[in-house]
């Protein structure tokens, strides 16, 4: 009895009202008339390295970094998806990939730091001070102690599990509960080990700035295998047209830059260099 | 067509209300006409306010017709209906009224002064910004009374009036609404309280089991009902 | 937790530029997001009330389930909508603000129409027999229910503002949590956690607790406000 139509002029009011509201809101963002969007990794996030180094850049150039912070493979998807314009990650082969598909024209070395073996100070897999990393997980197999992987296609996991293939492991095949894949960033995975008494793989960076170490220590550091290394590219403009380019080229041109690679040195914790600068290098 | 500018008289003609499994109303003939107050009286459930619903034009009828000065809309604009428990909204006894005036159609300017009028009429002026819905019942039925006649009706329907309040409150109730009668509105009222139906009322409808068991003068009725269900209904006893 | 307390008052009396800003934006994002989720929210949830239409039960049932969305489901789809290679990529709304209020509103929205159907409904069936008598029309019994029923309303928009406030799912996909322009409260608890920076991490929580303590506060005096009128 009480029928009422559908009073659509209400309706579109409010869906307008909605519109408007939320472009008001974009436009009032100013700081996105001049920036660009970097895809980075969480690790390199964690190490403070962007908030010592964009200062710097953006007084150079005004350009305003935003830099979104995700796994190695996510952030290679996000570029994918052409929601980036720079990517900016430490996984070799996956960016080789990115550079095979087209998603970039060019790769940039910019620089390298190192992970570490981090473990309970108890050491109940004794790998303390072995010098070979793959040894040093198999060891931990072998134990059956904890260890935690990222389990998130970063950078840092995919370095993991390329040692376990070396170690002669077949991890994918491990059913027993000593490894513990998190799928999470390197903090996360590195409260999860101090929680648990467990083994991880770190990069150094990120260890130096953690704030909950516990009793975590580095055990086993220095094997060339565990060398990090970090490369530059810039979205393809000719795949993805809303890619700033100018702007991107900009940032990637002062990382590689020799000021840019001398303040990329000049980051320190605690007097500690975390980063090695070797852009034009042939890693 | 033109809008009617009254909706006297009222014609029932062979209707009938039927609602899932019961008859509310059964074949119910009658006029309402402009004058003296109709009271309808009869047991519970005989139909008293599904009448006066439909003389309003709320419920319409599943069978036969009714007519408002014989056309087939009903103006409801042109009438007002205090329910047996009237609900107060939600703001104070000005806004209550304030609130019928606006839903009239009277202009904002002019509210406020005949808001005062109203409640000065039926002697809430001194509770005006109390939230409505602490007063008692005697004064919550005197607000909906007053929310009513903002509407400036020509017809007004009261279903039970009185019928929860103590004979103080049933004494200012009535005096209002003799009032209302002597200003010309026919006020139709559904009363199960019979001394209250002769004091008020011209003309009488006795209902039972939604149909009309007799009409007609009130006081003919009261001293010589002609039938036989009438006489039972006046002697006290239950009709059923 | 002392150290957090300690935390957040350092914090908080050093007028910290950063602090302030995130503040901010947590404060800006939610309260935007509230009020066009009940712009469009509470008369949805009226209209809803007042209207009988087949697969009515349907809505209603579905209503009642998405206030209950997954926050990091909302954060994905609005994330995939609003990505360059998705259908409003063009509008260039990731990794911003507004795509943080979008994910919100969309959280939000659900739960501002199913309680404000639920109180208009209430409303409507003490109301029903008065309005019909007084010949209200359609649109008048929808501004008339929205203004007596306006106490639980504005209770309901608070609960969908605390709901905005808590949220960190959605906001951190869609948002990326990037320093200084898509960095809320609740990002940033989540990311100064993961950094080892417990301490930190408790007084922002703190401060934030404050907040929705505050707000809880608000709608207690609202809803005391509303008696006055309702008894």
């Amino acid at each position: 009895m009480n029928m009422v139509r559908m009073p659509s002029r209400g309706l579109w009011a409010a869906l307008l009202a909605l519109g408007a509201g939320l472009t008001g809101m974009a436009h009032a963002d100013s700081a996105a008339d001049n920036a660009i969007i970097v895809a980075s990794t969480t690790s390199t996030q964690d190490s403070g390295l962007f908030e010592y180094l964009l200062p710097i850049f953006e007084r150079r150039s005004g350009i305003t970094v935003h830099v979104v912070a995700q796994g190695t493979g996510q952030a290679l998807d996000t570029a994918r998806r052409g929601d980036a314009d720079v990517v900016f990650v430490h996984a070799r082969d996956a960016e080789l990939k990115f550079l095979a598909e087209g998603e970039s024209l060019r790769r940039y070395p910019v620089m390298y730091n190192d992970f570490v073996l981090v473990g309970p100070a108890s050491d109940p897999a004794r790998v303390r001070g072995i010098k070979d990393a793959a040894a040093a997980l198999r060891a931990i197999r072998n134990r059956g102690a904890v260890f935690v992987s990222r389990g998130d296609r970063s950078g840092t996991n995919l370095e993991e599990l390329s040692l376990w293939k070396t170690a002669g492991v077949d991890i994918d095949a491990v059913r027993r509960p000593w490894y513990r894949s998190i799928g999470q960033g390197m903090g996360a995975t590195l409260n999860f080990a101090a929680a648990t008494g467990g083994y991880t793989l770190s990069d150094r960076a990120t260890w130096l700035n953690f704030g909950n170490k516990g009793e975590l220590r580095i055990l086993v550091e220095g094997d060339r295998r565990l060398r990090n290394q970090y490369g530059v590219m810039l979205v393809n403009p000719q795949k993805h047209p809303n890619v700033h380019k100018a702007r991107g080229q900009a940032f990637i041109d002062y990382l590689v830059s020799p000021e840019g690679q001398r303040d990329i040195a000049s980051y320190r914790i605690n007097g500690q260099q975390l980063f090695y600068p070797d852009a034009g290098s042939d890693e | 067509m033109p809008i009617p500018t009254t909706p006297l008289p009222i014609t029932f003609d062979d209707v009938s209300v039927h609602a899932p499994g019961s008859r509310l109303l059964d074949g119910i003939s009658l006029s309402l006409t402009a004058g003296e107050a109709t009271a309808v009286i009869g047991p519970n459930g005989s139909g008293k306010t599904t009448l006066l619903r439909t003389a309003m034009g709320l419920v319409a009828p599943t069978a036969g017709h009714i007519s408002w000065a014989a056309q087939a809309a009903a103006p409801i604009s042109r009438m007002a209906l205090v329910s047996q428990r009237p609900v107060m909204l939600r703001r104070s006894c000005a806004g209550n009224v304030r609130y019928a005036l606006a839903r009239a159609g009277l202009p904002w300017r002019q509210r406020q002064q005949r808001t005062t009028e109203l409640l000065a009429l039926v002697g809430l002026k001194q509770v005006a910004a109390r939230p409505a819905r602490r007063l008692s019942g005697g004064e919550q039925q005197r607000l909906a009374l007053a929310r009513a006649l903002a509407r400036e009706p020509q017809a007004l329907f009261l279903d039970e009036p009185t019928s929860s309040l103590d004979p103080a409150a049933t004494r200012d109730v009535e005096d209002l609404v003799r009032t209302i009668i002597a200003r010309g509105v026919k006020v139709v009222l559904a009363t199960h309280d019979l001394g209250e139906a002769r004091r008020l009322a011209g003309k009488i409808v006795l209902l039972n089991a939604g149909s009309v068991v007799e009409s007609g003068p009130c006081e003919d009725f009261f001293t010589a009902p002609r039938t036989a269900a009438g006489a039972r209904f006046l002697n006290g006893e239950l009709l059923v | 937790m002392g150290a957090g307390a300690g935390s957040a008052l350092h914090l908080v009396l050093s007028g910290d530029p950063e602090l302030f800003a995130v503040v901010r934006l947590s404060l800006e994002i939610s309260l935007g997001a509230t009020v066009l989720a009940a712009l469009i929210g509470a008369p949805l949830g009226a209209l809803i009330a007042l209207t009988r239409f087949p697969g009515r039960g349907f809505i209603l049932v579905l209503l009642n389930a998405l206030m209950g969305l997954p926050p990091v489901l909302v954060g994905l789809v609005v994330y995939l909508t609003l990505s360059r290679s998705g259908p409003l990529g063009a509008l260039g709304w990731l990794f911003t603000p507004t795509a943080m209020a979008a994910a919100q509103t969309v959280l939000v929205l659900p739960i501002i129409a199913a309680l404000t159907r639920q109180h208009i409904e209430d409303l409507w069936s003490e109301y029903r027999d008065e309005l019909l008598a007084m010949n209200v029309g359609r649109l008048g019994r929808v501004a008339t229910l929205l203004w007596d029923a306006r106490f639980s309303l504005v209770t309901t928009l608070l609960a969908g503002f605390g709901r905005a406030a808590a949220e960190v799912g959605a906001i951190i996909i869609v948002g990326g949590n990037i320093q200084g322009y898509t960095r809320t409260m609740t990002t940033a608890i989540a990311l100064e956690t993961s950094k080892g920076n417990l301490a930190l991490a408790l007084g922002l929580g703190t401060v934030l607790l404050v907040i929705i303590v505050l707000v809880n506060a608000l709608a207690w005096a609202a809803r005391r406000t509303g008696e006055r009128y309702a008894t």
